[in-house]
């Protein structure tokens, strides 16, 4: 068995930042693999522990500096990597679903997986649909939210049985026919910690890099429907009233009050 | 002439708030397009749906009767025979869990752009303007989407529920589902996170967030539940590692909670937490980032470190601080 799991370098803001035009300026900029991802990962790693004959290769979408966080997939037990990047993708300020759905695509159609896993969404664009839109365009089954999984059914019998996680603490019980992208839900597992020997390992790992040409992709199929017209910090309609002082002047005017309220008793 | 075609969610029985929210967004674009909203409720009860959709400004309501719960295959064949049927500018849908599920692969299979999670929505000389978030909230961006006919899901809150009564025509959309095309099959559902206490009863909640880093210094805030007759609940990372049980999560996918005060600790406030506990009476919060969305729904903020303010405030309140 095969599987794939898709990764994303994402970006995170630091406290304090400024927005120059339609971006936030690099110098508040901190990278990272995304949250979610780092669940699919390890939900792939896991597989491949409990079956005999399984695959795990990461691919990402992403510039030179997203090979620090592939590296961290293939040292929590990824075998193999994958990365798509070319001129024309860095030219475009936002990939849409549509993009990166395709281009994942073209790597899916490469190697054949048996599985997909993907993170439910990446935690700065947030858009939440690149698994679906993959599964659909590559022709897969697939299942979103997902927060657990029947092992050993998916390795045996070629079917993920698994659990959705819907709002309000209740859970879907759903049989996927394989080939199938599942969208991974954090707390479905403990994602691990790469070991030294395994980040060592990853560093001489090669990584296999796929321009556009390499995926039979046209520089049109990147042309992103997206135009970001601007970017500024969400207006406040609050009037939150701030408690100011050092801590314990702080807690100090907190503790009268949560008496004030009434909900801490005598 | 068909302008915006809008899915309603329902679980279990039960039309979701959100479905209301989408005639309300639905009918913006309508006026603004000139054309009619319509609306596709899709599986269950579907007369009993349509019937609480019919809301002023409702043109129609197509109803495919397969299934009592929602299936995303079903949903995905639908929607491409309404939508091949009735050529919609919009497909609204919302960005709910189910909405995840489908609405990716129905804008696919239509060779629709898609954008999610809207949180504005404006629509001038034929072009789509979509306000988003980006970063865990902490900006906001818009950004001109080319080319429609358009698929776009809405976030929930953000529209006003749709009122009055309307004189939408009614009528059944008869699809002809290919079950081999339904390669995924709902089992059922389960309740999950029962347990000891039930953190919607409670007045006041402590809550706790990523903020506390590791799970011995859960103990301080603990402490400050004990000392202050609070009942602890947190947001979802702290449940994700196994920190504290399931039945504490306030959010989304965790409980809703009411309480008449929440003191939000080191969380951030993501919208999906935001979901859980913006019904509280006072919402106080406690965060070392000046610009973290939590304190846009505050009525009280503390800006500061919680490892400082939090012992401070256990003291305050007559009690000894865990060393952590
Ligand atoms: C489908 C779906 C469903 C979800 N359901 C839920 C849900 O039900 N509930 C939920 O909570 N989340 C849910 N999430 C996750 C949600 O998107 C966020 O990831 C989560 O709420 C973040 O939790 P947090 O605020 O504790 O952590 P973070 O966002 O990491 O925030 C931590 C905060 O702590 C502050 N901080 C750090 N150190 C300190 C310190 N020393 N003192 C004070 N402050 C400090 C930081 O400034 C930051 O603001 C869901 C996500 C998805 C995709």
């Amino acid at each position: 068995m095969k599987v794939l799991v898709t990764v994303k370098e994402v970006a995170t803001v630091e406290d304090d930042f400024e927005i120059s035009g339609t971006e936030i300026e690099e110098r508040f900029l901190d990278y990272d693999l995304n949250e979610w991802d780092d669940y699919a990962v390890e939900e792939a790693v896991q597989l491949a522990e409990a079956g005999d004959d399984v695959e795990v290769v990461a691919v990402t979408i992403g510039p030179e500096r997203s090979e620090e966080t592939i590296r961290m997939a293939l040292a929590k037990g990824a075998d193999r990597a994958v990365r798509v990047w070319d001129d024309a993708i860095a030219d475009v300020e936002l990939l849409d679903v549509e993009t990166k759905a395709e281009l994942l695509g073209a790597v899916v159609e490469a190697e054949d997986p048996d599985l997909v896993f993907s993170g439910v969404q990446a935690n700065d664009d947030s858009f939440g649909a690149t698994g679906v839109a993959l599964a659909e365009t590559v022709g897969f089954e697939w299942a979103a939210v997902v927060n657990a999984l029947d092992t050993e059914h998916v390795l045996d019998e070629g079917v993920a049985s698994l659990r959705r996680e819907l709002e309000g603490g209740i859970e879907e019980l759903t049989d996927v026919e394989l080939p199938a992208v599942l969208a991974i839900q954090t707390g479905i597992n403990e994602p691990r910690y790469a070991s030294l020997r395994g980040i060592r390992q990853a560093q001489s790992k090669e990584i296999d890099v796929q321009s556009l040409d390499d995926l039979g992709v046209g520089a049109d199929d990147v042309a992103s429907s997206l135009d970001v017209t601007a970017m500024y910090e969400p207006e406040t309609e609050s009037e939150a009233q701030y408690l100011d002082g050092d801590a314990g002047e702080q807690a100090a005017k907190l503790a009268d009050v949560l008496t004030e309220l009434g909900v801490v008793g005598e | 002439m068909t302008a915006v075609l809008v899915v309603a969610d329902h679980r279990r029985g039960d039309l979701r708030d959100v479905s209301l929210e989408l005639l309300s967004a639905g009918r913006d674009l309508a006026d603004a397009a000139g054309g009619d909203l319509h609306v596709a409720v899709i599986s269950g009860n579907v007369e009993s749906f349509a019937e609480t959709l019919n809301r002023e400004g409702v043109d129609r309501i197509h109803t495919v009767a397969h299934g009592e719960e929602f299936n995303h295959d079903v949903y995905v064949q639908a929607l491409t025979a309404l939508a091949a049927d009735l050529a919609p500018e919009f497909i609204v849908v919302p960005n709910s869990v189910n909405g995840l599920d489908y609405a990716p692969a129905v804008a696919t299979r239509l060779d629709r752009p898609y954008v999610s999670d809207a949180v504005g929505l404006d629509y001038a000389d034929g072009t789509l303007e979509v306000t988003r978030e980006m970063y865990g909230s902490k900006v906001e961006t818009t950004a001109d989407v080319a080319d429609g006919p358009f698929a776009v899901s809405i976030r929930g809150g953000e529209w006003p529920p749709a009122e009055g009564i309307g004189d939408a025509e009614v009528s059944e959309f008869d699809v002809d589902v290919d079950e081999d095309a339904v390669r995924s099959k709902v089992k059922g559902f389960e309740e999950v996170g029962g347990g000891d206490v039930d953190i919607s009863d409670a007045d006041f909640l402590v809550s706790i967030g990523r903020g506390i880093e590791e799970e011995e210094n859960l103990e301080l805030v603990e402490k400050l539940a004990e000392v202050t007759g609070a009942t602890l609940s947190s947001s979802r990372p702290i449940v994700d590692n196994g920190w504290l049980p399931k039945n504490r999560q306030v959010g989304q996918s965790g409980k809703q909670v009411t309480p008449d005060v929440y003191l939000a600790v080191g969380i951030s406030g993501a919208v999906q937490h935001v979901a859980g506990m913006k019904g509280a009476d006072t919402i106080i919060a406690v965060n070392t980032d000046p610009n973290a969305p939590i304190f846009d729904i505050a009525d009280y903020g503390i800006v500061g470190n919680l490892f400082d303010v939090v012992p401070a405030l256990i003291e305050a309140f007559g009690g000894e601080p865990p060393s952590v």
